[in-house]
């Protein structure tokens, strides 16, 4: 096998480590476990899932949002001694990073056998933007009095300016709402899974912060996910066909300044952008390579905003590349097989990992046939990070 | 309604907006002299640490816009729907604000029907309560259109 193994320089990272296990409880509304419990829960699966004991363990990673901490979860599954253990921050920006950590702890021989997770309930607990005791001083001082007070809201101004700027309309908004939905009314894990969409439904859903309805919006969703990475070499003996990390890379632009980006000289080209010029580089294929794409979407404007960052068009032209059906399975980047965050579930994004395994395994129930590649991106709007996966 | 949580670097933008001046932050450095918002430690153009607070004229222009809905915080429910804008400033068009546009400086977030906001409006700076009680002593700049 051609790998390259734990090589040295820039081509370190590159197919050098592989997830090997993922796992995930059911996703809903409410679920009556604890944050712990899912957590717990979703790990051990991700472990079955490879053929490896929890004592094997030496490496976590996971988002400064989660709640359950290394300590705690550690010693309920009974993980080994940890050599290695991270937080990746800015939310849903942390997902694919919480991977790329630990392929780079793997690949330089700090850990052996890694596990990242996120468990939240945020569809029983609290709306973050409620808290009105930790409102950070920047750059909330400069936004929240004035009532811009929800990510939606954040999102929307950025969505108002780019639809003004390119022409592009509510309807390529709907084209995303559409094509994850219709994954999802595939997937019976999906929290939408019987329920269609019609355009007619997304026109006339009440507004949540306009130019972005209902719809715009991704669910509240309790549940928990969890993946396992090892070696490439380690990964031939585990019990599933591999998926290899191929390229991971960060994105903090210069002059962002996270979800409320108005004060640069360009808004809208955000850390897609940055994460995707280090992905790319380190690749041996390009956007017209990619068989599948899993792209953060707590909103349906970040899909345009990430297509163009991540090269799949040109700037300005996100909002047209999803016509046509481009989105679909058979269209030209089958888009969240899963149903995303928009339908299948929203857990800051680990979902879209653990699909864009299954794509690559070729068990997602929305394959997109004989997929080889996969992009995974995090948060846009926030610094972000992003994963290619080959098989 | 929220008052702002201002820490070190924000303050002296209060401290003028509660003079109704709107100030932006600029590097004192002679030569450099960037503006800069939001206001931080030290320029990220000469990485000078001495700053003053320059006079805006005040003008602007609507760089975009939403209309939040509720779920909300309930002072802000209670007005809803209402819009936020962003200002890009004339005096330097990087530099943007979020606020609200209002008929007046004391007037509900929801003063100035939706349909009347477009993206490239000129609008003028005036010093509110923001719908607080304004007891807290702050005055929050607020967007009036030129052409009402």
């Amino acid at each position: 096998m051609a790998r390259a193994g734990a090589g040295t320089g820039a081509a370190g990272l590159k197919d050098a480590t592989a997830v090997v296990g993922i796992g995930e409880t059911p996703f809903a509304k409410q679920l009556p476990d604890s944050e712990k419990t899912l957590a717990c829960r979703a790990i051990l699966a991700a472990l079955d899932d490879a053929g490896i004991a929890p004592a094997e363990v030496d490496a976590l990673a996971s988002y400064t949002m989660e709640e359950t901490d290394e300590v705690e979860v550690a010693k309920a599954v009974g993980f080994g001694d940890l050599s290695f253990f991270s937080k990746v921050g800015f939310g849903g920006g942390g997902s694919c990073a919480t991977v790329a950590h630990l392929a780079s702890a793997v690949a330089t021989g700090q850990a052996t056998v890694g596990v990242a997770w996120r468990s939240r309930k945020r569809g029983s607990g609290p709306r973050p933007w409620k808290n009105t005791a930790v409102q950070l001083p920047t750059p909330a001082q400069w936004t929240r009095p004035f009532g811009l007070l929800r990510p939606a809201d954040e999102i929307a101004m950025l969505t108002r300016r780019y639809l003004h700027e390119y022409g592009a309309t509510r309807d390529h908004l709907f084209n995303v709402a559409l094509a994850c939905r219709n994954r999802a009314n595939q997937n019976p894990a999906a929290m939408m899974y019987e329920r269609p969409l019609t355009r007619d439904m997304y026109m006339t859903s009440r507004w949540i912060s306009e130019p972005l309805c209902l719809f715009d919006n991704c669910l509240e969703t309790d549940g928990a996910l969890a993946c396992v990475i090892v070696s490439a070499e380690r990964a031939r003996d585990c019990r599933r066909r591999p998926v290899y990390v191929h390229s991971a890379a960060q994105g903090l632009p210069a002059q962002h300044h996270g979800m409320v980006n108005y004060w640069n000289d360009d808004p809208l080209t955000g850390p897609a952008w940055t994460a995707a010029r280090h992905l790319w580089k380190q690749a041996d294929f390009t956007p017209e390579d990619v068989d599948v794409a899993q792209i953060y979407d707590a909103f349906t404007p970040l899909i345009p905003l990430s297509l163009e960052g991540y090269g799949f068009c040109g700037r300005g032209e996100g909002g047209a590349f999803t016509e046509g059906g481009a989105l679909e399975i058979g269209g030209r980047l089958p888009l969240n097989t899963s149903g995303g965050g928009l339908s299948e579930a929203y857990v800051h994004g680990f979902n879209l990992i653990n699909e864009g395994v299954k794509q690559l395994r070729g068990t997602s129930t929305a394959q997109v046939p004989g997929a080889a590649t996969c992009l995974v991106t995090a948060g846009e709007g926030v610094p972000t990070s992003a994963l290619l996966l080959r098989n | 309604m929220l008052t702002p949580v201002v820490d070190d670097d924000g303050a002296p933008f209060w401290e003028y907006a509660a003079r109704s001046e709107l100030r932006v932050q600029a590097c004192a450095e002679p030569g450099c002299g960037e503006l800069r918002f939001p206001p931080r430690p030290c320029c990220p153009h000469c990485h000078s640490f001495d700053s003053e607070w320059r006079r805006m004229s005040g003008r602007g222009r609507i760089w975009s816009y939403v209309i939040p809905h509720p779920p909300l915080l309930p002072d802000y429910a209670a007005q809803a729907p209402y819009n936020v804008i962003v200002v890009e400033l004339a005096d330097a068009p990087r530099i943007r604000l979020v606020g609200n546009l209002v008929s007046g400086p004391d007037a509900a977030l929801n003063s100035v029907a939706a349909e009347r906001i477009r993206i490239g409006a000129r609008v003028q700076v005036v010093f509110g309560t923001g719908g607080g009680d304004g007891r807290d002593g702050f005055r929050l700049p607020r967007w009036v259109l030129e052409r009402p």
